[in-house]
């Protein structure tokens, strides 16, 4: 328990420092910060131009998927950084438990993921007419720890992938913009049709997002109980087919010997 | 160019995104009970693909020769480098003319959107200005890059910020009157109107001028940034850090 309990938080921790280019300041600024601050003010602009729906809901529903950025980017680095630092092959040569490898690994993205999306809601709060109730706040920060788990457990999903293709940048990107779609973080789920509005609710954000809504505009937590667990049972759901990728990932690119395919 | 489109990141920001990017905006004019704004978006939302494709391949001419090792053998080169990066900027923004075409076709065939021109003939004279301009904008931001080692972050960054200050899917009018003067300076705000206006109906004339005007001030601009910043680069050292 305790080796596993070292591969969880000093590897997960260690791997995190190695890894990311974006922990140096001229990295992490624009991409972890200014990028998540200037989607959220453009899709809030592009609403205010057709007077299609408030602040508030460009600003709940961006401030939470910028979170993709840690989740989803983050989880494809993890897998894919390693196979460009030809470390790929040794990790997986070593007799840890791979759920302490890479749920240890998923936890420094969950956190960097709670920064990124608290610092779209200040940047709503600051330059936009986002203006939730003080009273809301502690809700709010349990439905986006939530649903930051969940999107990171869906970026797993994604990692995983990074085990079998050479740049696993090729499913993280298209998932980091169909979320933007059909998560109704942009676009009520009521405006699209009925194939697109299914697809979102297995989707992870989708009733995180809908539920962090309900509360910014006054609702209890309480009330939204409902979204906030289906938003969680999706979470696990994706952290269980995580793990089941990355076992089955795992023995093929032994089987074909494509672990350091570059 | 090839090389480029090897690469499954760069077609699909230039051939997938814009697309994704038109759904978005088309849900949202519905959404908001304007369907006339719906070609007006398509448009815009088509720029905003060749300025993606524009911005990937500009941010990523510098740091990807840094990384395979060869900026230091083109620096080194008798070509001059501007020589060099300017066909590829170019390259990446008329790639752009397909996330322009795909999306107003994109629009056309899903959301009943109708592809009208009102003045084909300067359409005609619009794109090409207006995808020059943005690529030779593209150079500009290229020749900075040779500096900066972190050119990949800071040309992910650009996407949206440049797109909101140019007006590709809203009037500026809506943005804080100290924006307009950066919009002013940047190639998309005049390559969207010239498109837009000659499509739409308008007078885009002064618009694709200001197009050639502002691509002739960055190639002036891209070559002195080019000579001096190489010439930095070379005295720190910092050409092939990557």
């Amino acid at each position: 328990m305790r080796s596993w309990l070292r591969v969880f938080f000093v590897g997960g921790l260690i791997a995190y420092r190695g890894l990311f280019n974006w922990l140096r300041p001229a990295h992490y600024f624009p991409t972890m910060l200014a990028h998540p601050m200037f989607q959220i003010l453009f899709f809030a602009y592009l609403g205010r131009s057709v007077n299609a729906q408030s602040d508030a809901f460009y600003v709940v529903g961006n401030a939470v998927q910028v979170s993709a950025m840690a989740g989803v980017y983050g989880m494809a680095i993890t897998i894919g950084g390693e196979r460009w630092t030809q470390t790929l092959g040794p990790l997986m040569a070593t007799p840890a438990s791979r759920l302490a490898i890479f749920l240890g690994r998923a936890l420094p993205n969950l956190v960097q993921g709670l920064i990124v999306s608290t610092f779209g809601f200040c940047v709503g709060r600051l330059l936009l007419d986002f203006h939730p109730a003080p009273g809301s706040l502690p809700a709010l920060a349990l439905i986006l720890l939530t649903t930051v788990a969940s999107c990171t457990a869906f970026g797993m999903v994604i990692g995983a992938f990074g085990l079998r293709l050479r740049d696993s940048f090729l499913v993280a990107n298209p998932a980091y913009f169909l979320m933007l779609l059909f998560c109704g973080v942009n676009v009520p789920l009521a405006v699209l049709p009925t194939w697109m509005s299914t697809i979102s609710s297995y989707l992870p954000l989708t009733h995180g997002i809908a539920a962090a809504r309900e509360v910014a505009a006054g609702a209890s937590l309480g009330s939204v109980s409902g979204l906030v667990g289906t938003e969680a049972l999706i979470g696990l759901c994706y952290a269980v087919a995580a793990y089941l990728f990355l076992r089955f990932f795992e023995e093929e690119s032994r089987r074909r010997a494509t672990l350091d395919r570059m | 160019m090839k090389q480029l489109m090897r690469s499954a990141l760069f077609v699909f920001t230039s051939l997938i995104e814009p697309l994704i990017m038109a759904t978005i905006a088309f849900y949202t004019a519905k959404a908001g009970g304007k369907p006339e704004a719906l070609f007006y978006m398509a448009i815009g939302a088509g720029v905003m693909g060749i300025w993606s494709s524009t911005l990937f391949g500009s941010g990523g001419v510098i740091s990807w020769q840094r990384w395979e090792g060869t900026l230091e053998l083109l620096v080194a080169s008798p070509p001059p480098l501007l020589v060099i990066v300017v066909p590829l900027t170019i390259a990446t923004a008329t790639i752009g003319i397909y996330s322009l075409s795909a999306t107003l076709l994109w629009g056309w065939l899903l959301f009943d959107i109708p592809f009208h021109l009102a003045h084909p003939l300067l359409f005609v004279i619009a794109l090409p200005a207006g995808v020059i301009s943005m690529g030779l904008l593209g150079l500009l931001i290229a020749a900075t890059f040779v500096l900066y080692r972190e050119a990949n972050a800071l040309s992910n960054m650009l996407e949206f910020p440049i797109a909101l200050v140019t007006g590709l899917l809203f009037t500026t009018a809506l943005l804080p009157d100290w924006t307009h003067p950066i919009g002013w300076v940047l190639a998309p705000t005049w390559a969207v109107n010239a498109i837009r206006e000659s499509a739409l109906g308008g007078s885009p004339g002064m618009a694709i001028v200001l197009c050639l005007v502002l691509g002739a001030a960055y190639v002036v601009l891209a070559s002195w940034f080019l000579r001096v910043l190489e010439v930095k680069a070379r005295e720190k050292a910092t050409l092939s850090l990557a």
